[in-house]
């Protein structure tokens, strides 16, 4: 293969491609090596059933073949430097590859199951005197927002102004121990920052007490690390000289901050911000200890509990009563709806990143 | 920062008052914080403390062992599983990270991105259902052949779990939930590599891979250890897959394949806290305290090991 | 840009079907106007999980015919339950066990006005012995021998011990997995007792929420159980009988002769059982005989209780709980948590002693 490849590249001599391999050689060896493989499989196969072919061991086998065949031949062909990219641009690709399997698996698994449920009466009903058949998820889903919605107003001012104090003036002890702080709070489980909260409300409000806000401290709890490590991780990516020169421009520095740091790392803090929100959106435990079950709907945070989706799904397939599959169709439903409003979350959040974000290379 | 040099006050800047404001909040966020831990950490300690000084036969839930016989399997399952996942989870997500940043055509990589993100968002009840129901039968036959060719090696020694729900595939489960939230941070971490210096690289004649590990991977070091914490801050905290996923029996081994698994601390708490009462949900809170200190001592380790290093910032 | 656009899209409508639905098209928007009951108000419950079906399906009948009230049942589990009984924080609760006579002598139930309360054991759940083994649906087994095969003494389903008891049944030679519920359960429990009262020798561990041997099978909850035993091969647990579906159950000995699981003889069952002694009037907590050698009990079931004060603060609670209770106790109630949750219901005779209990509440 290689003698024909310098063959072909000599008779049209380009400087600049000469001693590479040609750009479909990687996709020819990767189906020369499946083939190969499966070939081999054939043959160990012959006489027995054909749906013992073994496909994923095929597909496998053939790939790390693959990353081998290919490492090889470009170190002859080409060099060892240009085999050792190779080697690591398929090993990423098939590091992405392998990824695919198991999260396609669970999208699928979702969508497919969801879908059965996903009706017009989903979105119009609640639980409330619903026994087997029917429902809907009305009340998880405004549960759901305006939880989400309460901890996010509380843990993002907070969890982004920590940042900011934490890179642009943090020294010395305080600072220190902020950062310490933050660090054991990532570890805090969501039980634990659940009980947490209840405890709270307890002393404030008496025993029993579940309230909507009161599942949004909890979740507070649990965001504000996620904030404030990767806010505090994308202000430290701003490049020092976009400071000093608008310092030198004699911008104030709360302006500078405002108008220089953060437009500059508008994207990484707001996907860090989606990622916290994503985060607590799916908790359960730390819901059902504070904002407690309810089958009706209640838009107020204040007062009477409130159920979300995921305590939703939790509750559905935990209890689903003789014939479960009623209950499970919801449960995916519910599972499904919380990605699309995660989804829709995500878009709006990259809309605002792009609105802010000043143009750049890429 | 670099402004101002302190021993020259002459050159000090003015204090307007927007700065004040503006520092004095953020300040004041930041305090907000440590009085939240605080009450936090009061209120563990405080609710843990009958946990060590009862007398232990008079707690039920730990049905003749002392405290730290207790919690012992716990924790030890807890860093096993975290581990495990951190291990597996780790390298696949630098990977996909570098190939949305790096590698795919910008199209594709901005769909993958977005499909990653929105992983992040199931809920661990989803992961559980799916962990149990589709992946540990998947991963079954495999476990009985990795103990029929490599049974010698003690991580496989079987007696095989007929369900496979072990250990093993709690770790899998955990693993890709921590993917998308590592994925994105190292994703937006490489992305602000400056572009300079990779072009500069690769007009020395670097190649793509050459490029990444000079200009690239050193800028991104302290954002790569930081994405690993907090994916590893989620798989020690994570409660409803383990629970869910994992066949649990409370030992210490280091069979992966077997139906008898460590369990968690906090699938330990969600599967025993709805029937605890009087101190035995002081036990249980004690072990979430544990928890804690544990995390708290992973986290500790990772910013020496990152700290050591000067890290490659804008803003130091 | 192409995917942008159509996600922006993908979000108003979702923003818009979440507009539409900001009341749920199930729920009754005047309260009070409808139905004809007089009743109105809201009570809140917490407690057993065990129940959470059972209660779903009476609070929906319950609100259906009383459309003013509010009946809101939190699974928090049956420990949480006792406590916020205690705390003053639930108007009444479910519970797995009823409390023990330590704590009603110490008393200080804050829900209550006095300290006396009614323990009602309105859930009966039968606890079925469920396996999967093909061709196999029903086999015969003593209490000695399903403790030998829980304890892992008994290890293949041809074992003469099983083959002795159950004679032209065709058994293979599969390996038994036993399965246990790895949570603290009120079925674990119960089923736990059971082996201990009647086979001590074969199951010398005490009655215990938590599975007391080490090592083995394990699942979370009911659904996880089941689960766990469907998609193995010669698996075998114990599981509230309402989910057995398709797998096998077991039929025990009890006396000579071997009695299936059926709503009827475990609620000859709660008949055998006495009342426990020096207990207040409206206090029905039982002292359940497992060693019943009466003809047609089938002695493995949970007894979960709802528990209520005699007296309360409000008037208004009273004759709502009062009024709750007497719906669950009547015969439509009972049915209703039979055909929704698979309960067994309660005997006449047992029926005119929770009455007489009911009837204190005021």
């Amino acid at each position: 293969m290689t003698a024909t490849t310098a063959a072909a590249a000599s008779a049209r001599v380009n400087p600049l491609t000469t001693g590479q391999l040609p750009a479909w050689s990687p996709w020819a060896i990767l189906l020369g090596s499946w083939v190969l493989v499966g070939g081999v499989f054939a043959l160990m196969n012959t006489g027995g059933d054909p749906a013992d072919f073994n496909i994923a061991a095929t597909l496998f086998l053939g790939t790390v073949l693959f990353v081998v065949l290919l490492t090889v031949f470009s170190s002859v062909a080409e060099n060892r430097r240009r085999a050792v990219d190779r080697l690591v641009t398929s090993l990423v690709s098939s590091a992405f590859v392998i990824v695919l399997i198991p999260l396609v698996s669970l999208l699928y698994t979702v969508v497919v199951n969801g879908l059965d449920r996903f009706d017009a009466e989903f979105f119009s009903s609640s639980m409330r005197n619903i026994v087997g058949e029917g429902g809907g998820a009305v009340h998880a889903i405004w549960g759901t927002l305006l939880i989400t919605l309460g901890a996010a107003v509380i843990s993002v001012p907070i969890g982004l102004m920590t940042a900011i104090y934490l890179v642009e003036y943090g020294r010395g002890k305080l600072a220190k121990a902020i950062t310490f702080l933050v660090d054991v709070m990532t570890g805090i489980p969501s039980i634990v920052a659940g009980l947490f909260a209840a405890a709270v409300f307890v002393i404030f409000f008496g025993p029993g007490t579940y309230m909507g806000i009161a599942g949004s401290v909890a979740l507070s709890v649990l965001m504000i690390p996620v904030v404030v490590r990767s806010s505090e991780e994308m202000l430290r990516l701003v490049p020092n000289e976009l400071r000093e020169a608008s310092y030198a421009l004699g911008v104030p520095k709360w302006l500078t901050i405002m108008k220089v740091v953060m437009p500059t790392s508008i994207a990484g803090i707001t996907t860090g911000v989606t990622l916290a929100i994503s985060r607590v959106i799916g908790e359960t435990a730390p819901l059902v200890l504070t904002a407690g079950i309810t089958a009706s709907l209640n838009t107020n945070l204040f007062s009477g509990p409130m159920t979300t989706l995921p305590v939703l799904v939790f509750s559905q397939y935990r209890s689903p009563g003789i014939d479960p599959t009623e209950a499970l169709d919801r449960a995916w439903a519910g599972a499904l709806t919380l990605i699309l409003i995660v989804m829709a979350l995500n878009l709006v959040a990259r809309l605002v990143a792009k609105i802010f974000a000043p143009k750049l290379g890429r | 920062m670099t402004t101002a040099s302190p021993q020259r006050a002459a050159l000090r800047a003015v204090r307007r008052p927007g700065d004040r404001i503006f520092s004095g909040t953020a300040l004041g966020a930041g305090v907000v914080i440590l009085l939240l831990l605080a009450a936090v950490a009061i209120f563990l300690i405080t609710e843990s403390l009958p946990a060590f000084t009862a007398d232990p036969d008079e707690i039920g839930m730990l049905r003749g062992a002392t405290f730290l016989e207790y919690v012992a399997p716990l924790v030890f399952g807890t860093l096993w599983a975290a581990l495990l996942a951190l291990i597996i989870a780790a390298p696949l997500a630098v990977g996909i990270a570098l190939f949305i940043s790096h590698f795919a055509p910008r199209r594709l990589a901005a769909v993958i991105g977005y499909v990653v993100d929105l992983l992040a968002a199931l809920p661990s009840v989803v992961y559980g259902l799916w962990g149990a129901t589709t992946f540990a039968p998947i991963l079954q036959p495999f476990y009985v052949w990795l103990n029929e060719n490599l049974g010698w090696i003690p991580l496989f020694e079987g007696p095989v779990s007929a369900t496979g729900r072990t250990i093993a595939t709690a770790a899998l489960v955990l693993a890709v939930m921590i993917l998308p939230i590592m994925t994105a941070i190292c994703r937006e971490v490489f992305l602000q590599a400056p572009r300079l210096h990779e072009e500069a690289a690769l007009a020395l004649g670097a190649t793509r891979w050459e490029m990444i590990r000079m200009a690239v991977l050193p800028f991104a070091r302290g954002g790569m250890v930081s994405a690993a914490m907090l994916a590893l801050g989620r798989a020690l905290g994570e409660t409803m897959a383990v629970t869910m996923v994992l066949s649990a029996s409370g030992v210490i081994t280091f069979d992966l394949i077997s139906s008898t698994n460590p369990t968690t601390i906090p699938a330990n708490i969600a599967l025993s806290f709805p029937e605890a009462y009087g101190e035995g949900v002081n036990v249980l809170i004690a072990t979430g305290l544990i928890l804690f200190i544990v995390t708290f001592a992973v986290n500790a380790i990772a910013r020496y090991i990152v700290n050591r290093r000067a890290a490659f910032s804008g803003a130091n | 840009m192409n995917i942008k656009r159509v996600g922006t899209l993908a979000a108003l409508g979702l923003t818009s079907t979440l507009l539409l639905a900001s009341c749920a098209a199930n729920e009754t928007p005047d309260a009070g106007s409808g139905g004809d009951s007089s009743l109105s108000g809201t009570i809140s419950a917490t407690g057993a999980s065990s129940q959470e079906t059972a209660q779903a399906a009476w609070v929906a009948a319950f609100q259906t015919a009383n459309t003013g009230v509010t009946v809101d049942y939190v699974s928090t589990g049956s420990g949480p339950g006792r406590e916020n009984f205690l705390a003053g924080a639930s108007d009444f609760i479910g519970s797995d066990r009823a409390f023990n006579d330590e704590e009603i002598a110490a008393g200080g139930f804050t829900s209550c006005a006095s300290d006396e309360i009614v323990e009602l054991p309105l859930y009966v759940s039968p606890i079925a012995i469920i396996f999967n083994l093909e061709g196999v649906d029903s086999i015969n087994l003593d209490a000695a021998t399903v403790a030998n095969i829980f304890n892992g003494t008994i290890t293949t389903w041809n074992d003469p011990a099983i083959a002795d008891q159950n004679e032209g049944v065709e058994l293979p030679d599969t390996a038994i997995t036993p399965v246990h519920r790895s949570d603290d359960s009120g079925t674990t429990e119960n089923f736990t007792e059971y082996l201990n009262a009647v086979a001590p020798e074969a199951w010398t561990a005490e009655a215990d929420g938590v599975w007391p041997l080490e090592g083995g099978e394990s699942a979370e909850g009911t659904s996880g159980l089941v689960g766990a035993v469907e998609a193995g091969q010669g698996t075998i647990g114990y599981a509230d009988a309402s989910r057995a579906g398709d797998l096998g159950t077991v039929a025990v000995k009890v006396g000579e002769e071997y009695v299936p699981y059926s709503t009827e003889a475990v609620a000859a069952f709660l008949d055998s059982a006495e009342r426990v002694e020096g207990r207040g009037e409206g206090d029905l907590a039982l002292e359940l005989d497992r060693t019943t050698t009466a003809a047609g009990v089938y002695p493995i079931a949970l007894v979960s209780y709802l528990i209520g004060c005699v007296d309360y603060e409000d008037a208004n609670t009273a004759e709502l709980v009062s009024s709750y209770f007497s719906y669950i106790a009547s015969a439509e109630g009972q049915d209703e948590g039979n055909a929704e949750a698979g309960s067994a219901p309660i005997s006449d005779d047992l029926r005119a002693e929770v009455e007489a209990a009911i009837a204190l509440i005021g």
